[in-house]
């Protein structure tokens, strides 16, 4: 481990690297962990199913290549499909648990999580996929320092789909409806606001944008039927840590914790990149309790 | 229903039941195989593989006379149960193949953690199996008897990297001892095995470790290590995740063009890599159980070409046999062999002819050691070049020399 920290001052071009990694694959995180902050936020439902709408999207966007469509170009029609199939879901399933309690709703997106894998098992194999993008390597510094193509690509993608959705929620009606349902639902539906549809809506745009998240994953690492749940337990850490409703702090939370695997990979070894993550949500949230309970004093 | 009826009609069923299971295991003139493979989940294609290995092994067999027990000739049949890729099920279908259908004689499962369930089992019935896809250490260090298993154990997987590698030194003028290793496994029984064997043999050379990093749960991204391999520049990169941590690594070495004069790696034929990246595989070594351009021949199935070629031609959808078919067929090939050396059907004289066999096959030499694994036949390494698997090690079967140091592209 400390050979390791003193590696990264010898050669501290390796930061770079480091740094670059960890900045375009946490973009990506941001965006499952932003649907997962929305469907909590505006529904009260702890969706775990989050990653395997991810890996569905990856699937679609790889099936889409095979037949010449390259996944970027493929990523509407991806995300189209993803939307109707959530909007489903909302109907069939979740309105029917999203007034029971916790427990009832955890189970039925982990049902949903289970029947999606094996389905995706049953349609497309238990082989490892990876889309091809086409781009090539960029090398800078002695070749010390790559940038994949794909993955700045990709993080461009991530800022204008945030954008686009940030946009959406502050000026559109659908928008503002979302908003005012996730505040009080009961005063927006006396306000006349159909809250049915706002739920259904919601739930469906989730699915959207983790299908675009796996449409991209799909490019840079790889996908498989049975790995979504890795990608639910990231954007659960991202949300728990920044708190609902921030979106700023989801972008943070998401980009840092993509640059906290790197370094622990590199100085710890890649096995800890996991546990980091676990490990960094704990310390997380005893400082806001710590913060709480000062605030707290004051108040009293 | 009357009690003393439902009574006398649950002792019918039982003696039906008991005829039935004592006879099942030789009915007629067919020898009955059971076996609970993986026909769904996460290792279904493998499992049909295997499966596909096993029934061309059976069609050859009997299409030839079938086995000679006693002057009479017997066909070979294998019942099946899926086990879904689950361990647990698996030991609940072999108890049942056993326990229920009356199978005397077992084929194994497909995978390392399946085979490890169906052990016990046939151990506490004393049924022979002989199995052709767990490779783990696990299996051969608990003193079972009546366990087989015609491949190569994982700890040889990558062995042979290591020997190539300081041979390579040698050549160049280094010492063995000069050689710095970098290692990146996943951390599961099988690649721990396969970790366990280069460790050993590291040893003996007395060779460095530079790196020796776990893949992350998820396999998903090794570039911070590999960012590491860029920065130390190891002599031999030793790499081993199954599928998924072989294309994470081909994928990642390739973004960032990471330059070892060595890579050895399991699994390269599964995770597709040639197809998936093109020429940045060139170059690495990859370990595998067979190859179909080795000269090993059989009366069965005549050389390893020829099976390759049956087996192409029987099931569709082939483009490489991968060797799980390959060594499921040689499997079979031991339970026939046995079967007439033993001139009987009784289990405890089978197990001993299993224990004795010493053959070769279209699947290399089959031998077992005490503890039921394949001593006779070594690991193949074959580097890809040029977008083909070709063999450089061991040298009695090389068909190409090695392409020494790997060029990055």
């Amino acid at each position: 481990m400390l050979d390791n920290l003193i590696l990264l001052t010898k050669v501290p071009v390796l930061n770079i690297q480091l740094l670059l990694d960890g900045l375009f694959i946490g973009a990506i995180f941001v965006l499952a962990a932003y649907g997962l902050a929305l469907v909590w936020g505006v529904m009260n439902v702890k969706n775990l199913a989050q990653g395997e709408f991810v890996i569905m999207g990856g699937y679609f966007a790889w099936h889409l290549s095979t037949y010449g469509i390259h996944p970027i170009l493929g990523m509407p029609i991806v995300c189209a499909i993803m939307f109707v199939f959530g909007w489903l879901l909302y109907i069939t399933i979740i309105k029917w648990v999203i007034t029971r309690d916790l427990f009832t709703s955890l189970l039925a997106t982990f049902g949903i999580a289970l029947v999606v894998q094996q389905a995706l098992n049953l349609a497309y194999g238990p082989e490892v996929r990876t889309a091809a993008s086409g781009f090539t390597t960029r090398s800078f510094f002695n070749g010390m320092v790559t940038i994949a193509e794909i993955k700045f690509v990709s993080f461009l993608l991530c800022i204008v789909l945030a954008a686009v959705v940030i946009i959406f929620m502050k000026r559109s009606r659908m928008g503002q409806a979302i908003r005012a349902t996730a505040q009080d639902a009961r005063a927006a539906r006396v306000m006349g606001i159909d809250t049915e549809r706002v739920y259904a809506f919601t739930y469906a745009l989730n699915a959207a944008i983790c299908g675009a998240a796996g449409v991209l994953i799909s490019m840079i690492w790889v996908i498989q039927p049975f790995y979504g749940v890795v990608h639910s337990i990231r954007a659960f850490v991202i949300v728990t840590a920044a708190g609902l409703g921030n979106l700023p702090g989801v972008i943070i939370a998401g980009l840092g914790l993509g640059v906290a695997e790197q370094y622990s990979g590199f100085v710890l070894g890649a096995q800890f990149q996991q546990a980091t993550v676990v490990g960094l949500l704990v310390v997380v949230l005893v400082w806001r309790q710590i913060q709480l309970s000062r605030h707290r004093q004051v108040v009293e | 229903m009357h009690p003393m009826f439902k009574t006398g009609l649950t002792a019918i069923a039982i003696s039906v039941l008991a005829f039935t299971s004592a006879e099942a295991k030789v009915e007629g003139d067919t020898i009955t195989l059971g076996s609970a493979i993986s026909l769904s989940g996460k290792y279904s294609s493998n499992g049909v593989d295997t499966q596909n290995g096993y029934n061309l092994a059976v069609k050859v067999i009997n299409e030839a006379g079938g086995v000679k027990v006693d002057g009479k000739s017997y066909k070979l049949k294998v019942d099946y149960y899926d086990d879904e890729s689950t361990p647990a099920r698996t030991a609940q279908l072999v108890e049942r193949l056993v326990n229920q259908d009356g199978v005397q004689f077992v084929l194994g499962p497909y995978s390392s953690p399946t085979t490890i369930a169906a052990a016990p089992i046939i151990e506490k019935y004393k049924i022979p199996m002989i199995e052709a896809e767990g490779a783990s250490r696990a299996l051969f260090n608990k003193g079972y008897r009546y366990l087989f298993a015609v491949l190569s154990t994982s700890e040889q997987y990558l062995a042979s990297a290591v020997a190539l590698a300081a041979e390579m030194a040698e050549k160049n003028g280094k010492k063995p001892s000069d050689v710095r290793v970098a290692m990146v496994f996943e951390n599961d029984a099988f690649s721990l095995d396969v970790r366990a064997g280069v460790v050993e043999d590291m040893a003996k050379f007395g060779m460095q470790t530079v790196i020796d990093d776990k893949m992350p749960a998820d396999l998903s991204d090794i570039s911070a290590t590999l960012t590491k391999v860029k920065a130390l520049k190891p002599d031999l990169l030793v790499i081993s995740g199954h599928n998924k941590g072989a294309v994470t690594a081909a994928r990642q070495i390739k973004e960032l063009q990471v330059d070892v004069p060595m890579i050895a790696m399991t699994h390269c034929e599964g995770a597709k890599i040639v197809s998936q990246f093109g020429p940045s595989a060139d170059g690495y070594l990859c370990p595998t159980q067979w190859a179909e351009t080795l000269s090993y021949e059989d009366k069965y199935f005549g050389s390893a070409g020829d099976f390759d070629k049956l087996f192409k031609s029987t099931y569709e959808g082939y483009k490489n046999v991968p060797y799980q078919s390959a060594q499921a067929a040689a499997a079979v090939i031991v339970w026939k062999e046995a079967f007439e050396h033993a001139n009987s059907f009784d289990p405890e004289k089978v197990r001993d002819a299993i224990a004795s066999t010493d053959m070769t096959t279209f699947y290399g030499p089959i031998k077992f050691s005490e503890a039921g694994n394949n001593i006779a036949k070594p690991m193949v390494l074959r580097q890809v070049q040029d977008g083909q698997f070709n063999v450089v090690a061991p040298l009695k079967w090389a068909s190409h020399s090695i392409v020494w140091p790997r060029v990055a592209k």
